[in-house]
C-alpha cells in the first residue's frame, strides 16, 4: 500500500523470490502481529514457487487454524491448499510450533547415549531449566532455526520470535544463556579441584568455598549439587552452550539472512522497533525493513476530521450535548462486559471536566464520545437507552457516518505522526504497510490478502 | 498484580490505577519488575533507580511511589541482610554467581521480585499504620503471569530449605491471600480475549486470586449496524444531499468510501460484542478504559485514573 514519500517503500517480493534469502527473522514488541505476518509471509512464498518452512513461537490457536492444522507442534507439518500464483508452480509450506522443552530433550537424547541422557532429563535443574525459563525459549527457537537450517529440506526459514517484552531479548537471551551455562562460575562450580594446584588461584579457591557455601545456604546444597551434576554431563557432550548460541549467532549474521522488524504505529511499539533498527546495525545483522502493521487508512481523506465533525454538529447537533446519548452508542448496550455493581456504589458524580465539549472545534476528540457513553452507563443522568426513530433519519444517519469518519481521520493522524517520528530517526529503513483488519485472520484466503499487502499488492485504502 | 497479553496496554493500566487508588490522602507504590523503565516513559521523568520515589501527586493529595526492581540488587540486599558479606558480596557478582543466581537459577528472580514488593505491603511506618494503601505491581504478561507468581512451586522443587525457600513461603503467603488480586488487561479482540480466558482458568488452577478483567483502549461505537445496513441499501442519494446541505463539497464522491467505514465499523462492533460475551462468561468484574485518540501522555494517563474511579475503583 501508498507508503509516505519520506520513507522508502519495502520490496517484500524480491526479497522472498530470491533464492539465496535463507532466513526471514519477523522480530518486534508482543502484540504486533509478528506471527501472524510470519504466516503470511510464507503462503505467500511458498504459493511463489518456495520451499518453506515456518517456526512460530507462540501462535494463537486461531492462527494454527488458519494455515488447516489443528494444533501446530515441534515437527514441521505440511500446509494443504497452497496454490501457484499463475507466474510460478507452487513450492510447498510446512509450520511448526517451539516446544521449548521437547527441543531441549531431543538435543539432549541426541548427544548422549541412553544412560546419560536418562540423567540429564531427570535432573531437577534440567527440568526446571527446559520448562521455561528465562531465555530458554529464545535460546531453543535459536537452536531449532540452527537445526531447521541444518536439515536443509527447505530453501527459506521464515522464524517468529518469542514473545517477549522487549524484542532485543530475543538476541540476547541465548547468549545470556549461553554464557552462564558456559561461565566462569559454573566452571568452577563443576571443576574447584582443577584450581587448587595453581598457586594463583588459590585465592579464588578458598573464594569458592566459601562462595559455593553461601549459595548453598541461599537456594539449598541439593540444587548446587544438581547444577554440577548437569553442567559436567552437559559440557562434556556438547562441547558448551556458549558455542552453540554463537554458532546460531553468526547464522544470523550471514548473507541469506534478513530481518523484518514488525511494528504497530503506536509509539511504544515504534519505540521497541527503533531500538531494534539500530542493535541490528551495530550487530551487523541485515535488515531487509519494518513491516507497519494494523495502519488505518481512507479513502475520503479529502474531508477532514474537523469538516466532518462541523458537519455532523448542523446535521445532528444534540448528539454532542452533554446528556444525549442516542444515535451510536446504544449499540454497546447489548453486549456490556460484566458485573458493575461496583460502579453503582461509587460516591462520585461524574467531574464535570468530562462532559464533552459543546463546540465540536474544541476539544472534540473521540474520547470524549467514550466517556459520554461510560457516563450515561454509570450515572443516572441519562436513562433512555432505547435509541429514538429519529436516529434512522438521514440526518443522523448521515452525521453518524461524519463522525465516523472524523474518528478515522484522528488514528490516520495520530498514526501518521508517530509513522513520521521514527522515519525522522531512521531514514535508511524500508517501509510496507498493513492495513488493520476489523477481525482476526481465519485462513488462507486472510493470510493471501495479508501477503498482498505486504507485497504492496493489496487492495487498501490509501493513508494519508 | 496488573497483567495481561503483550501490546495491550499492561503499564499504562497500572499507572492508571496506581493513581486512581491513591486518592484523598493514600499512597501507592507502582512495582515494575521486567527492567524495562516503562513507568519512568510514562510519567515523563527520567529512569528510575532501585528505590522507591515519589513520581506524582493524585488528585485530592495522595501520591504514588514508584519503584524498578532490579533483582540482582535485590539478591545483593538479601545475602548482606543475612550474611553481611560485604565485599565478598561484589566478589560473587564478578565472578557471575549474582547473575547465576537470579537469572539461571529456576524461580529465585521471581521469588526476589515478589519478594521485594510483598514487603512493601507489609510495611509498616513508625505510627504502625501500612507504608503504602496499595501496592501496585506491573507484572509479567498473562502467558507467564501464574509461574511468575506460583513461586512457592517453582522453588521448592528447588531449594527445600534456606532464606530462599522461607522468603517463597511468606511471598505466597501473601499473594494468595485476599490482600492480592490479579487484575488482567485485554483489548476487545479475539486473541488478547483468548489469552485473558486461558490465564484466568490457569490463575484459578493454581488458586491464585483473580481480580478483575480491564477492557482497555475501547473505541467509541458510533452507528449501529441497524443503521449501517439501511444506509448500503438505497439511501445513498439521501445522505449525498445531506452531505450537501451540511456543507459538505463533494459530496457524491464521499458516500461510497463513508459507508465502508461504516461497514467496518459495523463488523468491528458486531465482533466486540462476541468478545464482550466471552468475557461475561469469566464472570469477573470489568472496567472498560478508552481509547485515547492521541496516545498515553501524562495528562492522558490521569484521564483514565479518573476514569477507573469513576467506574468504582477503589471504593
Amino acid at each position: 500500500m501508498t507508503v509516505d514519500a519520506s520513507a522508502k517503500p519495502l520490496e517484500v517480493d524480491p526479497l522472498i523470490d530470491d533464492p539465496a534469502t535463507r532466513i526471514i527473522v519477523c522480530c518486534g514488541s508482543g502484540g504486533v502481529g509478528k506471527t501472524t505476518t510470519a504466516a503470511a509471509l510464507g503462503v505467500r512464498a511458498a504459493e511463489r514457487g518456495r520451499h518453506v518452512v515456518v517456526l512460530t513461537i507462540d501462535p494463537a490457536r486461531r492462527l494454527a487454524q488458519s494455515l488447516g492444522i489443528d494444533s501446530l507442534d515441534n515437527t514441521p507439518r505440511r500446509v494443504k491448499g497452497i496454490e501457484g500464483d499463475g507466474e510460478s508452480s507452487a513450492g510447498q509450506l510446512h509450520a511448526m510450533m517451539l516446544d521449548m522443552k521437547r527441543t531441549f530433550d531431543e538435543f539432549v537424547e541426541a548427544h548422549a547415549d541412553g544412560e546419560r541422557a536418562r540423567a540429564i532429563l531427570d535432573n531437577p535443574f534440567y527440568q526446571s531449566l527446559s520448562a521455561g525459563f528465562a531465555g530458554t525459549q529464545e535460546y531453543m527457537a535459536m537452536e531449532k532455526l540452527g537445526q531447521l537450517r541444518a536439515r536443509d529440506e527447505w530453501d527459506l526459514i521464515i522464524v517468529d520470535t518469542p514473545p517477549s517484552r522487549s524484542a532485543l531479548d530475543f538476541l540476547d537471551a541465548p547468549k545470556r544463556l549461553g554464557s552462564f551455562l558456559d561461565g566462569k562460575f559454573i566452571k568452577l562450580l563443576v571443576t574447584p579441584a582443577k584450581m587448587g594446584g595453581r598457586a594463583g588461584m588459590k585465592f579464588l579457591n578458598v573464594g569458592m568455598t566459601m562462595m559455593t557455601g553461601t549459595l548453598g545456604k541461599l537456594l539449598g546444597g541439593q540444587l548446587l549439587r544438581d547444577v554440577q551434576t548437569f553442567v559436567s554431563a552437559m559440557d562434556t557432550m556438547f562441547g558448551g552452550f556458549r558455542t552453540r548460541a554463537d554458532a546460531t549467532y553468526r547464522l544470523l549474521q550471514a548473507p541469506g539472512t534478513a530481518f523484518l522488524v514488525v511494528a504497530a504505529p503506536e509509539r511504544d511499539a515504534l519505540r521497541e522497533a527503533a531500538y531494534f533498527v539500530e542493535r541490528l546495525a551495530e550487530e551487523e545483522m541485515p535488515l531487509a525493513g519494518l513491516v507497519l502493521n494494523r495502519v488505518h487508512g481512507s479513502r475520503a481523506v479529502q474531508l477532514s476530521a474537523e469538516r466532518a465533525l462541523a458537519a455532523a454538529e448542523i446535521l445532528a447537533p444534540e448528539i454532542t450535548s452533554e446528556n444525549s446519548d442516542g444515535g451510536g452508542i446504544v449499540d454497546q448496550r447489548g453486549g456490556k462486559t460484566g458485573v458493575r455493581e461496583a460502579t453503582g456504589a461509587s460516591p462520585e458524580p461524574p467531574p464535570v471536566s468530562h462532559a464533552p465539549a459543546h463546540n465540536p472545534q474544541h476539544e472534540k476528540t473521540p474520547q470524549d464520545t467514550v466517556r459520554t457513553a461510560h457516563q450515561s452507563d454509570d450515572a443516572p443522568v441519562t436513562t433512555e437507552v432505547v435509541p429514538p426513530p429519529a436516529d434512522h433519519t438521514a440526518e443522523h444517519l448521515t452525521a453518524g457516518l461524519l463522525r465516523l469518519h472524523a474518528e478515522r481521520m484522528q488514528v490516520l493522524a495520530r498514526e501518521q505522526r508517530t509513522r513520521d517520528r521514527f522515519t525522522a530517526l531512521h531514514p535508511e529503513v524500508a517501509v510496507v504497510q498493513v492495513t488493520a483488519l476489523p477481525g482476526d485472520v481465519h485462513d488462507l484466503a486472510g493470510l493471501r490478502a495479508i501477503g498482498d499487502q505486504l507485497a504492496g499488492a493489496g487492495e487498501s485504502p490509501a493513508a494519508p | 498484580m496488573v497483567s495481561g497479553k503483550g501490546g495491550t496496554g499492561k503499564t499504562t493500566v497500572a499507572a492508571a490505577l496506581a493513581l486512581a487508588l491513591a486518592t484523598e490522602g493514600k499512597r501507592t507504590l507502582l512495582v515494575e519488575v521486567e527492567g524495562r523503565q516503562g513507568i519512568a516513559q510514562l510519567f515523563e521523568t527520567e529512569a528510575l533507580p532501585y528505590e522507591e520515589r515519589k513520581i506524582a501527586v493524585a488528585s485530592g493529595g495522595g501520591e504514588v511511589f514508584a519503584l524498578a526492581i532490579d533483582a540482582e540488587r535485590a539478591l545483593l540486599d538479601y545475602l548482606q541482610m543475612f550474611y553481611k558479606l560485604g565485599s565478598a558480596g561484589r566478589a560473587l557478582k564478578k565472578l557471575g554467581a549474582i547473575d547465576f543466581a537470579t537469572t539461571i537459577a529456576p524461580g529465585v528472580r521471581d521469588v526476589l521480585l515478589t519478594g521485594k514488593a510483598c514487603e512493601a505491603v507489609r510495611r509498616r511506618t513508625k505510627q504502625g499504620s501500612y507504608a503504602y494503601d496499595y501496592v501496585i505491581m506491573d507484572a509479567p504478561p498473562t502467558g507467564r503471569i501464574t509461574r511468575f507468581l506460583n513461586v512457592n512451586d517453582e522453588v521448592a522443587g528447588l531449594a527445600k530449605f534456606g532464606p530462599i525457600y522461607n522468603q517463597a513461603q511468606a511471598v505466597m503467603r501473601v499473594l494468595k491471600s485476599p490482600q492480592t488480586a490479579v487484575h488482567l488487561v485485554t483489548l476487545l479482540e479475539e486473541m488478547p480475549v483468548q489469552e485473558t480466558a486461558d490465564g484466568v482458568a490457569e490463575l484459578r488452577g493454581a488458586d491464585l486470586p483473580v481480580g478483575s478483567v480491564i477492557v482497555n483502549m475501547v473505541r467509541p461505537h458510533l452507528l449501529d449496524e441497524q443503521a449501517v445496513n439501511s444506509a448500503a441499501g438505497d439511501r445513498r442519494t439521501e445522505i449525498a444531499k445531506t452531505l450537501t446541505t451540511a456543507g459538505v463539497s463533494g459530496a457524491a464522491k464521499l458516500v461510497t468510501p463513508l459507508l465502508e467505514q461504516a461497514a467496518d465499523h459495523a463488523q468491528r462492533v458486531s465482533l466486540e460484542r462476541e468478545q464482550r460475551v466471552a468475557l461475561n462468561r469469566l464472570e469477573l468484574p470489568s472496567y472498560e478504559l478508552p481509547l485515547l485518540s492521541e496516545g498515553v501522555d501524562l495528562a492522558g494517563l490521569y484521564q483514565l485514573s479518573k476514569e477507573l474511579r469513576k467506574q468504582g475503583t477503589g471504593t
